[in-house]
């Protein structure tokens, strides 16, 4: 039974029992109109009419087949075998977000983006917006060739216009997003010489607080490398590390490392948050502390001032703040120095230079942080950027180049920017669509998609990676880096001038002694290469005080006025990739909202203001900063940190495209770039009111319950496990003849036998982030379909994989002050949860039509030609993973606006040809990736051999950058799932004996003997406490 | 084929004998020569040498698109053998008058080179073209005649056959019938002579009335009811086949015909349809496969000029306009099928779904191609596990049982194995 009183919940609403939430979770399937047009009941009529149709259609089906063509090469490339996939090593990288990749082609289509696992970075894994990044390729709204004076126009006339008017333009800047590759910076050096050209390089998610820091610090303006995963004591002021901070798919697998336990080594390490807003590495802190961002400056130089007089070392003045838990974390630093770490997700270079002191006072310098080998993910300079602004608007600046870059949606001065490219006597963009920039400047030479591209990149120096086009171009675009060198004259083109900037500088250094061709081609396969650099020893040769009476300044213990703290989302990001719907409709793993962003508020302010959210029905407030003012819809966030107000950003595009147009307001016009840096937290000159409209945000939190069943989360501390490993667990038993028994000892069935094969899915909870990467992942891989908001709201979205987020507190919440205390300060955990391929399957009983199944290696299979769609299977399912098809949502002019990868003619290229695009009326549900499980078994077949562990892996598997998910074949003992659970004897039995005192099923009383397995949640707490 | 030349035939008919066992000879006399060995593997190991490179255009005893090769090292040297067939445009270069000759003879028609094959493949290659697949004329004659006869006792009854024991069924149910007319006749002419009482004469009397047995219920019932099922089992039948385009045989862009190339020419399936063995689809050969032999056969043997049809290809490739073949068989986008789980792994020959192909002057669909018809053969065929470790777990487990290890054993039958 529990050992605590902690209590979970999904939503305020489900904590508070409201009568309307209440009543929702006890059906199974939303009451709501079965039609778009919602026009009432069906008459007679349209029974007769849809009769006259179908008999129509019947007859028409007799006639003959239409005629099928099948159109071979006229010369087939060696490589491409239709219907057999060719996977190619590239590299992504967006805004400073990079990542190593493997490519998937299917007859020339690239249909899915992995991790290169050769990659020392991100080491195979990704995230959401990587996945994601291979849909924009088919996005119809590219520019399909280049535009003079906005008209279509030709690339000859287009380059004799840009020459001319460049070398007649005086002063020329290019700008730009950080710039990750040596050679894109060769070709633009040729640029730049031949028209006297700057670069000017800004990053919408700015970090140039740490690289301003560093240099008043250590004398050298760079970020530096961090190594989570050497770190016992990780203590985070607002970084959001495992979202969205510097690398958070390199930093989400440092982490995980220091998270995963065993009974053999119970060991982990402890993450202190301080914070704001409820962010996704705040959710999977040990201990986390809500306060305001105009305190954390103050609690930072706290932390100083404690490590600094344990260490010896001045300590500085500073007014006193009271911070939670900010005393211990400080002696825990202390206590693990040399192995502990202190960010801050600030960007403001005082902070950060406090932030640099302490670590370098507990020695961490050189070991969990690096200044000797320094990140280039962030190299834009917000100085040089904000003088740029100003230059543009007082009509300095001749001409300006925006290479891939839309500073006047993602730039705090945006509309300034906007209003003074006009004053330039030229401009040009190469932007890849018609976005905010690019529709206003004079020409536009569009980019290839990056999957279209060759390039390099250098991450961090010594880590090499290319990129390479995996399909031709599909419009008339042409690669930037070739625009700018046929704009300086020099006509090479960029792949041979790529080879030749390898062939001089990178060849001769690695002093292989070989052919550069066989030294090229080795480098394409693997894509990544690592040549090795010193790594320079940095000490300080600044000094903290004057950035500490700087931030003692700035910040205040007692800041009466509100304050908004802009955060980024992991699926949206920086609002790049706006346009694409997969990333649109992935929940926010925080406040399971899609297609929104909104105003985060605590519910001491939602109390006080009279806001009170049911459900998706929530107000709209006014929210007025320093004279700016949107008007967005509320969210009540538990977490949220009294007095402050959250906003995320990529939101409010106006120009993204069809799909992320209008989509929620744009928080960059709220930002304030005047001290030098982008200031992210709004401290002063914030005021917010509750409006009378009212609205609704889709979210998915409180769809799909467990109707109310306790212990779907099992969960203890570190110093429980250690005493007991299976701490935590509920272990339910059931009266049997004179004795209490498992619940697996009862059965009505007989059992099945899995002779070959048995796959099973294990997933620790204690690694899961709850980042996404998996559930965009899946839906890539299996055709998923994108509803759209307003069918969210209808409860109606078909996710395969979901990631349900509890948060618990062992508050009551019988009334609204009980209410108040329970959401302040929450725990958070993360559960993925999808089909769990049950043994005992209760959809499989009460199909009448036998259209879910059960296979001979443990799946439950769901044949959608066979299905009726009556959903008792879904009304059966004890974990609400069924998900139906209420429209066709493919061919569907409805849903053409949301769903582009099954309604465009150029969408449809990214569908994997492997799994059916499910039609109207049917059910369908995760399949454990039944196609790759077939590839993987005829692969085998073929070479005549076993299968081997790691041959067949689940699609959210393969993308997790925390390995939280391990899938196998449990029948097999040497596999990595059947030593996770340690599963001993050797049988063809489906309920094999599970020894991992950890491992649990969700739901195990009701024995239907699910084939995923979840590990329980260990806090790193001293005591539970929430 | 003799036999229409009657007056050459006799002559042609000795001569090709004498031929025969002149090579018969040879092939004796050149077992003794250690330049081509005859041992067994010599022979598998050039014949797979042959099947991969020579077989397209040649055959060992007949003329093809190049000549019948059985017999080389007997008319020239193994090492002459071996340049040629390394590369036959540097020996004809070099002047050599056989290789001149031979050229002439096939229209100057180049042979590719394969300068890629070892001398070890070479020498295997010699050893199979003299050795390998020797067809005894007597042996082969008794071969079809055996093969004939199997082929009347395997499939039962022919039809024509059975057409005629019809016939003759329903004359003698006829002549049964008359028959037994008169003898009612008879015997009720001789029951009238005796005296018998009313009611005896009133049954003897008694006449058919046709009017009443159609109005009576039982006929109604059983007319209608017959009709019912009648028109039931159409209806079935009629929409079980909706879809189903047995027999579907397009006309297509070119008139390929695969009794030629599959048929005559022996060419292997798998040399156009390379996917067969690798991927889920066959693949359609590209125009740049037709080419491999078309680059030098420009028509059907013994024609002037360039074929018609064959100038569709040359058209293709220098428009680079592919050729939009129809499709025969299609299977719906919901079920999963894949030619090398069948054809490498399970060793299932092509004719077994496809029919005869090697005699189709035309494709057609051969199969039903319904899920029923994948269903039965899933529940019929035995598993190909000999020599595949994959399988090693699902035989031993089981060993216990009579039957023989089928596909429906180890999960043929399950919905996901075909459908998501």
């Amino acid at each position: 039974m529990k050992e605590t009183k902690k209590t979970y919940w999904k939503g305020l609403e489900q904590l508070s029992n409201d009568p309307e939430f209440v009543k929702n979770a006890d059906r199974e399937f939303p009451e709501l109109p079965s039609t778009l047009s919602e026009d009432g009941n069906a008459s007679r009529r349209d029974f007769l009419k849809l009769m006259g149709f179908s008999l129509a259609a019947a007859s028409l089906a007799a006639c003959e087949a239409p005629v099928r063509k099948a159109i071979p090469y006229v010369n087939k490339p060696v490589d491409i075998n239709p219907s057999i996939p060719n996977y190619y090593a590239s590299t992504f990288a967006s805004g400073g977000n990079y990542a190593s990749i493997v490519v998937k082609t299917r007859e020339g289509r690239p249909i899915k983006i992995d991790g290169n696992e050769l990659s020392p970075i991100n080491k195979g894994k990704v995230n959401a917006i990587v996945e994601a990044s291979v849909l924009s390729l088919y996005d119809k709204e590219r520019l399909t060739g280049p535009y003079l004076g906005g008209q279509k126009t030709d690339w000859s006339s287009l380059d004799a216009e840009v020459k001319s008017k460049l070398a007649a333009a005086g002063s020329v800047k290019v700008v730009a997003n950080t710039i990750l590759s040596p050679t894109t910076e060769k070709a633009l050096q040729q640029f730049s010489d031949a028209f006297g050209a700057e670069v000017i390089m800004y990053d919408p998610l700015s970090n140039y607080g740490i690289a301003k820091a560093s240099e008043t610090y250590y004398g050298q303006a760079v970020v530096p490398s961090y190594f989570f995963d050497k770190a016992k004591t990780i203590v985070s002021f607002g970084a959001d590390f495992l979202g969205s901070w510097i690398s958070p798919i390199e930093f989400a697998g440092q982490y995980a490392k220091t998270r995963k336990i065993s009974k053999e080594n119970p060991v982990m390490s402890r993450h202190f948050q301080f914070e704001s807003n409820l962010s996704l590495t705040g959710a999977n802190a040990d201990y986390r502390t809500p306060i305001k961002a105009s305190q954390s400056g103050l609690a930072v130089l706290a932390l100083y001032n404690m490590i600094a007089s344990k260490a010896g070392a001045s300590t500085v003045s500073a007014p006193a703040v009271e911070v939670a838990h900010l005393e211990k974390a400080a002696n825990e630093l202390w206590a693990n120095r040399g192995a502990s770490l202190v960010v801050s997700g600030s960007n403001d270079p005082n902070v950060q230079t406090v932030v640099h002191a302490i670590n370098e006072l507990l020695g961490n310098n050189g070991s969990t942080v690096d200044f000797g080998s320094p990140v280039n993910f962030r190299k834009g300079n917000d100085a040089e950027m904000n003088q740029f602004v100003t230059d543009l608007n007082a009509g300095r600046i001749g001409a300006v180049v925006f290479y891939n870059c839309n500073p006047v949606y993602d730039h705090p001065r945006g509309a300034e920017i906007a209003e003074g490219i006009g004053k330039a006597r030229f401009s040009v963009a190469t932007n890849m669509t018609m976005d905010e920039t690019s529709s206003l400047v004079q020409a536009i030479a569009p980019d290839h998609h990056y999957l279209e591209s060759w390039n390099d990149f250098e991450p961090k120096p010594g880590h090499f990676s290319l990129s390479q086009p995996t399909i031709s171009p599909l419009f008339d675009t042409r690669q930037a880096q070739d625009s700018f060198l046929v704009w300086a004259g020099d006509n090479t083109s960029y792949y041979d001038f790529l080879q030749q900037s390898w062939e001089s500088s990178l060849f001769t250094q690695i002093e292989t002694g070989g052919e550069f061709q066989e030294f090229w081609d080795q480098s394409l396969y693997n894509g990544v290469l690592a040549i090795e650099r010193e790594s320079a020893v940095v000490s300080p040769v600044g000094d903290v005080a004057a950035a500490a009476s700087a931030v003692a300044r700035t910040y205040s213990a007692d800041n009466s006025g509100a304050e908004l703290v802009v955060y980024t989302k992991v699926a949206i990001g920086n609002g790049t990739f706006a346009n694409n719907p997969w990333l649109q409709e992935t929940p926010d793993p925080i406040s399971k909202a899609t297609w929104d962003n909104y105003l985060t508020v605590s519910q001491k302010w939602a109390t006080e203001n009279g806001v009170a959210m049911v459900e998706e029905n929530t107000r709209k407030a006014t929210i007025n900063v320093n004279g700016k003012q949107l008007t967005v819809p509320v969210l009540i966030q538990p977490g949220q940190a009294e007095g402050t107000f959250g906003l995320a950003l990529g939101y409010g595009r106006t120009k993204a495209g069809r799909v992320g147009n209008g989509v929620g307001v744009n928080a960059y016009e709220l930002l304030d770039a005047s001290a030098g840096f982008v200031n992210f937290d709004i401290t002063s000159g914030v005021t917010v009111e509750v409006t009378a409209d009212t609205y609704k945000i889709a979210r998915t939190q409180t769809h799909q319950t467990f109707m109310g069943r306790e212990n779907v989360i099992q969960e203890a501390t570190l110093a429980e496990y250690k005493q007991d490993a299976s701490a935590g667990r509920y272990k339910p038993e059931i009266y049997k003849e004179g004795e209490f028994v498992k619940p697996s000892k009862i059965s009505l069935w007989k059992g099945h036998q899995y002779s070959q094969h048995h796959w099973g899915l294990a997933i620790d909870m204690n690694s899961c982030i709850g980042c996404s990467a998996c559930s965009v992942a899946c839906q890539v891989e299996n055709n998923v379909a994108v509803v759209g908001k307003q069918e969210v709201l209808n409860r109606r979205e078909m996710a395969w994989i979901r990631i349900d987020r509890y948060y618990s507190s062992d508050a009551a919440a019988d009334d609204l002050d009980g209410l108040e205390k329970a959401s302040e300060n929450p725990e958070v955990t993360f559960q993925p949860m999808m089909c769990q391929q049950c043994n005992n399957a209760p959809c499989e009983t009460v199909c009448p039509v036998a259209a879910t199944t059960h296979s001979s290696e443990g799946l439950n299979q769901m044949t959608y030609n066979r299905c009726i769609g009556t959903r008792y299977c879904a009304n059966n399912c004890p974990y609400k993973v069924r998900r139906f098809n209420w429209f066709k949502y493919h061919d569907n002019s409805q849903f053409a606006g949301v769903n582009v990868a099954q309604n465009d003619d150029l969408g449809k290229m990214v569908l994997n040809p492997d799994v059916t695009v499910r039609a109207r009326g049917v059910m369908e549900k995760c399949s454990m990736c039944v196609q790759r499980i077939q590839a993987g078994k005829l692969e085998a077949k073929r070479e005549k051999r076993k299968v081997k562990d790691g041959d067949i892996n689940v699609a959210c598997a393969v993308a997790c950058p925390t390995d939280a998910l391990v899938f196998g074949d449990m029948n097999d003992p040497e596999s990595r799932i059947s030593k996770l659970l340690k599963i001993e004897e050797n049988t063809t039995s489906a309920l094999k004996e599970v020894n991992e005192e950890r491992a649990y099923h969700v739901l195990e009383e009701i024995n239907v003997s699910p084939n995923v397995w979840y590990f329980t949640k260990i806090r790193n707490k001293d005591k539970n406490e929430a | 084929m003799l036999s229409k030349r009657s007056l050459v035939g006799v002559p042609l008919k000795f001569h090709t004998l004498a031929l025969l066992f002149l090579l018969f000879l040879g092939g004796q006399a050149f077992a003794v020569d250690p330049a081509v060995s005859d041992s067994e593997e010599a022979i598998a190991a050039g014949k797979t040498v042959f099947n991969a490179n020579c077989k397209q255009c040649h055959k060992l005893d007949q003329k093809a698109v190049g000549p019948a090769l059985r017999g080389i090292t007997d008319r020239r040297s193994p090492d002459w053998a071996k340049s040629f067939i390394k590369n036959s445009q540097a020996v004809i270069a070099s002047g050599d008058d056989y290789a001149n000759a031979l050229y002439a003879e096939y229209n100057n028609l180049m042979m590719p080179s394969h300068e890629f094959l070892s001398d070890a493949d070479l020498d295997n290659l010699l050893s199979y073209i003299e050795y390998g697949d020797k067809v005894d004329p007597a042996a082969a004659a008794a071969a079809t005649a055996g093969a004939a006869g199997g082929e009347g006792a395997g499939g039962g009854i022919p039809t024509e056959y059975l057409t005629i024991i019809v016939v003759v069924l329903v004359i003698v149910l006829l002549l049964i019938l008359i028959v037994l007319g008169l003898i009612i006749s008879i015997l009720t002419k001789y029951v009238n002579k005796q005296d018998l009482d009313e009611d005896d004469k009133e049954f003897i009397s008694q006449k058919f009335q046709l009017g009443k047995v159609l109005k009576s219920d039982a006929f109604v019932i059983i007319v209608t009811a017959l009709v019912v099922a009648l028109v039931a089992k159409t209806a079935i039948d009629g929409l079980y086949s909706v879809g189903v385009q047995q027999g579907y045989a397009p006309t297509q862009p070119i008139a390929y015909s695969h009794a030629l190339h599959a048929g005559t020419l022996e060419i292997e399936c798998q040399y156009c349809h390379t996917g067969v063995e690798i991927g889920k689809s066959a693949n359609i050969p590209s125009a740049n496969i037709c080419m491999n032999c078309h680059m030098h056969v420009q028509n059907v043997q013994g024609q002037e000029g360039v074929s018609p049809e064959i100038q569709k290809i040359y058209d293709a490739i220098d428009n680079n306009q592919p050729i939009e073949w129809v499709r025969v068989h299609n299977l719906p986008d919901l079920a999963y099928f894949n030619h090398s789980q069948h054809v490498k792994v399970g060793g299932i020959e092509c004719q077994t779904c496809h029919g005869p192909i090697q005699e189709m002057e035309v494709v057609y669909q051969y199969s039903s191609l319904t899920m029923g018809w994948c269903i039965d053969c899933h529940r019929q065929t035995e598993i190909a596990a000999g020599g595949n470790e994959y399988y090693d777990k699902l035989v031993q487990l089981h060993a216990d049982s009579k039957d023989a290890l089928k596909v429906k054993d180890i999960g043929g039958l399950e919905c996901a194995k075909c459908h998501y």
